[in-house]
């Protein structure tokens, strides 16, 4: 993404005008605009006029149009962006007032004025945006026998592709092995055609294969097999982008595992995943310690904040991306108001998390926000029935 | 190639250069001394046999006796059986139909003779049958294969060679000679010479010559009463002997002429019963023939099968047999079986130890251990021998470790066991929980050997312990392995055994339900047999065995709705394209009976079931059974879901409350969960209160934001899901590889 043009007042109103480069920028972009914005971009119309006779013709018309924001539909896997809304400026074919369906496009320039004002976290996302520091995307394929998921993992996503799910025969006594083995080899081939499918051999990138067992590494050499045999050269090059790692599952979960271990650390140590991963793993261990110094969920982290546990010194306010992509306003201005408290009033770190990565999805478990506290502190979960981010969460028991 | 071709191709030149002259000088230059005193013997014992007053050249007793190769009881009984037959037939024979005879009977005799005879038969043959072609004299037995032949249908004769000369003229004589210069056997066997053709004879080359007699006859009545021509020279009377019908010991063809057969023509040919069964089953493949001796019961049978077997039709819905299971249960007294699973740190020996079982109580038989120690020597890990008894994978054999559940029945003499063999490998602590599921009781093996112990306390054996108790296993015997490797020393034993019974008794075990047997998979000491080493001679127990089979039955839940959790989901074989395994929960089933497959909610037709790999009818809770269905898709089908009536279903649900053990820290998160086979994503959505260990009962006070390993808890699981689950299910939670938490859905 490049910044084309800022223009921002003190209090926050203003424009920003952006230009999009790559397909992630558009994810960016959805985490960046809220209902009721105001967005200006290139839009193609089809226009009907009516001529002096009566009869109409259509036509399609290139034109800028600036509507308020109604909605947002984001494309996970294609990573395109359409927004709706109203038009708000009259144009020589439009009136104000008629609906449009702007679709983001690449390598074109779009211009948005947040509702509210820019606020800092908005800020900060664009500026995060126009890091010219890209990390490369990295493929995982999470396995187990007859189960795998194949992801690819950008810097601010998780993109779970493909699942694929095969019934391999168990081994059954004497001399039935050949099923277990035949089958186990229809599922590797159904995997790699599969990630063919999805991967573009021509740019290298590291693909990690995660399992319990010997899957993985059984995958990794089938592979190599396979394009030694078929003289695929462009797959055949990858074979030292093809890195094992364990993993205790092939559930999509168990990505945590993956980007924990100490050969993807090594590899992608700044990533953000990885750290974010890392920042996971922290409080996790705290809480484990149960001394009173990590908490999560709303009430209990805002009410830690209100006592100034999160400062400097080692406070840490973990939160999902997702709080922010809230429809309701308020209690959008509620976490920013709590994030802007903690650093810029008490000195802690806030990170925060994407949460369609695997350690973003842990901690919505735990209501989307935790803290690691400066101090201990007690009783923080004294209030009686505590207000779920989610609403109030019905116990779907059965019993 | 056909026949005709053969029969173009041959060139009668060479035959007959082949064949000229000399053929006298032939034999007796052949014969030498020791053949001589084999003769003079033979004959002197023949005549002994037969009796002075008995009627025959010493001439024809040598031929008889060089043909059978100096036999004496077959050369009497030949010479006997031709007797008889004279006796009836005394018409003389004459050159020509001999002619047309001698061709089929010989290819007939050859017929009969055993495939199997070796190379010096089959030259002694050539030379017999070189000397019996000089025989101008027109035997007896020619005599009545003239009368036979006067009956305008051409037969075989029964007895040994006597052939003109003349006859290679002839195509077949040609094709004979052809086959005594070593031509494929079976070329010439069998075939109809141009006179006597008949359908019979070129089919049954299998059957007796004489046999064949038979079938020749009633080929033109097969309505099953003799015909004219068999009453003719039978007679047909009771009393009066003719030619059995009963097939020959191969290689003695002729021995049984004389045990007079008079029912054989009585009743209708077999190949008339067959026909007619054949005709009455409407489409039905040829059946295949049925030896002649038992053919009565044979065809009563066969038309019974025919009756209800209805070919073509494979698509038919499998019947119902309506069985009351639970009383075809009561009344079937079956021998009491028993499911264990071996379980274990990695490397604790547990395929070794069940491999060792096996094979002293010769459920494996030594040349396949001998096999196995080859191949796994060859692969450096010589010994994994026994351990591949259950280690059939080929990943599993390479690596040598157990990966999935292995399967083995055997039987002692009051119990039918099935032995699950767990892996004890960390990454396959979900196929161990998945033989668990399956198991009644549970086999503890422990490496006794120096850091062994230490290890496995830190890795699996807890874990394992700890998974089984919250399975539901009750009883188990820890099995302190590779004693041997510390020289069987009994303070390990006692120290050992001491930190395992602290732990299983906090673990919830009850010590009576403990116990406790130091034994060497590999070296092979109280596995069956006690150890022979001196220095085991201090433990009075019992072998592990006779531990086992101490096991008392618990009540099975067959009165319940059925659940079946599969196992596995593979093709059967040829006829069964889709087959399940698993243990049966609750309740029973019958073939033919309908399933609904839950949470797919497709339903399946039981076309077969196996109990211990033989066919049952039906099957009750607690046996392991293999499934054949019919009536559903394979892709509808994972190793995992769960079986049910139709007409109480098990409801798949997304989110239920469940009150566990914590084994590790709980707090909300991602975890599996695991049921038997089944296992699916989900996670820990809320925890919602801490119970008391003892009473169960909700602890006052705040809500936990963490659960303490060791605490019970209720918490609410969601699933990504929808599973198959039902109130009073043992789940089992994991997440990294670790077990967090085991307990019961509520």
């Amino acid at each position: 993404m490049r910044l084309v043009k800022q223009n921002i007042e003190r209090d926050g109103s203003g424009t920003i005008t952006l230009y999009p480069e790559e397909p992630e920028d558009m994810w960016f972009t959805y985490n960046l605009i809220r209902e009721g914005d105001l967005l200006r971009a290139s839009a193609l119309r089809r226009v009907t006029t009516e001529s002096a006779t009566g009869s109409t013709s259509s036509t399609r018309v290139h034109m800028n149009l600036i509507i308020s924001v109604t909605a947002l539909d984001f494309d996970m896997q294609a990573a395109q962006l359409h927004v709706s809304g109203r038009i708000i400026e009259e144009t020589k074919y439009t009136k104000v007032g008629q609906f449009h369906t702007l679709d983001l496009e690449l390598n074109r320039n779009f211009t948005l004025e947040k509702k509210d004002g820019w606020d800092s976290v908005a800020r900060g996302l664009v500026r995060e945006a126009c890091d010219p520091v890209k990390s490369a995307d990295t493929w995982v394929v999470v396995m187990q026998e007859g189960l795998a998921n194949i992801a690819v993992l950008t810097g601010q996503r998780t993109v779970h592709r493909q699942k694929i799910e095969m019934n391999v025969p168990k081994k059954r006594g004497v001399g039935k092995q050949s099923d277990h083995d035949k089958g186990m080899e229809r599922f590797f081939q159904t995997t790699l055609d599969t990630l063919l499918r999805q991967i573009d051999l021509s740019a290298p990138k590291p693909i990690l294969l995660a399992s319990p067992g010997f899957v993985a590494q059984g995958f990794q050499k089938f592979i190599v097999e396979y394009a030694t045999r078929t003289g695929n050269k462009a797959l055949l090059a990858q074979k030292s982008n093809l890195v094992v790692v364990h993993s205790a599952s092939g559930y999509m979960h168990a990505l945590d595992e993956v980007l924990r271990s100490p050969e993807v650390l090594s590899q992608l140590k700044d990533t953000k995943y990885a750290r974010e991963t890392r920042l996971m793993e922290d409080f996790k261990t705290m809480l484990r310690k149960d001394d009173g110094r990590a908490w999560y969920g709303p009430n209990e982290v805002e009410q830690a904040v209100e006592k100034g546990a999160v400062g400097r010194g080692g406070g840490v306010l973990l939160i999902s991306d997702t709080l922010f992509r809230a429809q309701d306003i308020a209690s959008r201005k509620r976490w920013v108001r709590l994030v802007d408290k903690v650093r810029d009033v008490e000195g802690g770190e806030v990170r925060i998390l994407s949460g369609t990565h695997e350690s973003g999805k842990q901690l919505e478990g735990l209501g989307g926000i935790a803290a690691i506290l400066t101090f201990p502190l007690d009783d923080l979960d004294d209030a009686d029935d505590e207000e779920d981010i989610n609403g109030p969460n019905e116990s779907t028991t059965n019993s | 190639m056909s026949r005709h071709k053969l029969v173009k191709n041959l060139d009668l030149d060479e035959v007959l250069d082949d064949y000229d002259g000399g053929l006298d000088e032939d034999v007796d230059e052949e014969l030498a001394p020791e053949d001589r005193e084999h003769l003079r013997r033979g004959t002197e014992e023949v005549r002994q046999t037969l009796g002075a007053d008995f009627n025959t050249s010493n001439r024809e007793i040598e031929d008889t006796l060089y043909y059978y190769y100096y036999d004496v009881p077959k050369t009497v009984n030949y010479l006997l059986s031709k007797w008889s037959i004279q006796r009836y037939f005394r018409a003389p024979l004459t050159w020509k139909d001999q002619k047309a005879n001698t061709g089929s009977k010989k290819s007939k005799k050859k017929a009969t003779e055993p495939k199997a005879d070796g190379k010096a038969q089959t030259a002694a043959r050539k030379k017999e049958n070189r000397k019996s072609q000089n025989e101008e004299t027109a035997t007896s037995s020619g005599s009545l294969l003239e009368s036979l032949a006067a009956g305008s249908t051409k037969t075989h004769h029964p007895g040994p060679a006597s052939i003109a000369k003349s006859q290679e003229a002839e195509g077949l004589g040609r094709s004979s000679k052809k086959q005594a210069k070593g031509q494929p056997y079976q070329e010439s066997q069998g075939r109809p010479t141009p006179a006597s053709s008949r359908p019979a004879l070129g089919e049954g080359s299998e059957e007796s010559a004489v046999s064949q007699l038979g079938d020749l006859k009633i080929q033109p009545a097969p309505t099953g009463s003799p015909s004219g021509f068999a009453t003719a020279i039978l007679g047909l009377e009771k009393n009066r002997p003719c030619f059995s019908r009963t097939p020959a010991v191969p290689g003695m063809p002729f021995t049984i002429q004389n045990v007079a057969n008079s029912k054989a023509f009585t009743g209708p040919s077999p190949d008339d019963v067959v026909l007619k069964a054949q005709s009455s089953s409407k489409g039905a493949k040829p059946a295949p023939k049925k030896s002649e001796k038992n053919a009565e019961e044979e065809s009563e049978h066969l038309n019974g099968h025919l009756k209800t077997l209805s070919i073509g039709d494979e698509n038919a819905k499998p019947k119902s047999k309506l069985l009351n299971v639970t009383a075809e249960h009561a009344k079937a007294k079956l021998k009491k079986s028993a499911n264990f699973v071996v379980i274990g740190h990695v490397d604790a020996g547990k395929s070794t130890l069940m491999g060792r079982l096996l094979h002293d109580l010769q459920s494996v038989d030594q040349r396949t251990i001998d096999k196995y120690r080859k191949e796994s020597g060859r692969l450096g890990k010589a010994s994994f021998a026994l351990a591949w008894v259950l280690d059939q994978g080929t990943e599993e054999r390479e690596r040598g470790v157990t990966i999935d559940i292995a399967n083995f029945q055997f039987e002692t003499e009051t119990t039918k066991f099935t032995i699950l063999d767990a892996p004890g490998h960390q990454d396959f602590v979900p196929n161990m929980i998945a033989g668990a599921s399956q198991a009644d009781f549970a086999i503890l093996v422990i490496d006794a050997s120096t850091g062994g112990f230490e290890s496995g306390l830190k890795g699996q054996t807890k874990e394992h312990a700890l998974l089984v108790r919250s399975m539901g296993v009750q009883r188990v015997i820890v099995a302190i392995n590779k004693l041997d490797a510390v020289q069987w020393s009994q303070d390990r034993f006692d120290e050992i055994s001491q930190q395992i019974l602290a732990f299983l008794t906090t673990a919830g075990f009850m010590p009576k339900n403990l116990a406790f047997v130091p034994c060497s998979g590999l070296a092979g000491g109280n596995v069956v047999h006690k150890a022979t080493d001196s220095l085991a001679s201090w433990y009075t127990g019992e072998p592990l065995l006779s531990l086992l089979e101490d096991y008392e039955p618990t009540e099975r839940a067959i009165e319940k709705p059925l659940r079946l959790t599969t196992d596995d989901v593979f093709r059967g074989g040829v006829q069964n394209s889709l087959s399940v395994s698993g243990r049966l929960d609750a309740g029973t089933l019958q073939t033919g009976e309908s399933l609904l497959i839950a949470p797919v909610s497709h339903t399946a037709t039981i076309k077969g079931i196996e109990v211990n790999a033989e066919p049952f009818d039906w099957a009750v809770a607690g046996q392991n059974v293999i499934l054949h269905l019919a009536d559903v898709d394979p892709k509808h089908l994972r190793p995992g879901d769960v079986l049910c009536s139709p007409s109480s279903p098990i409801q798949s649900i997304k989110s239920f409350a469940v009150k566990l053990l914590a084994f590790e820290h709980i707090m909300p998160m991602h975890c599996e969960v695991h049921r038997g086979r089944t296992h699916a994503p989900g996670k820990i959505a809320k925890l919602t209160a801490l119970l008391d260990k003892g009473s169960g009962a909700r602890l006052k006070g705040k809500k936990p934001r963490l659960i303490q390993p060791g605490s019970v808890a209720e918490v609410l699981v969601e699933m990504e899901e929808a599973q198959p689950l039902e109130t009073g299910n043992r789940v089992i939670l994991r997440e990294g590889g670790v077990t967090i938490g085991a307990g019961l859905i509520k």
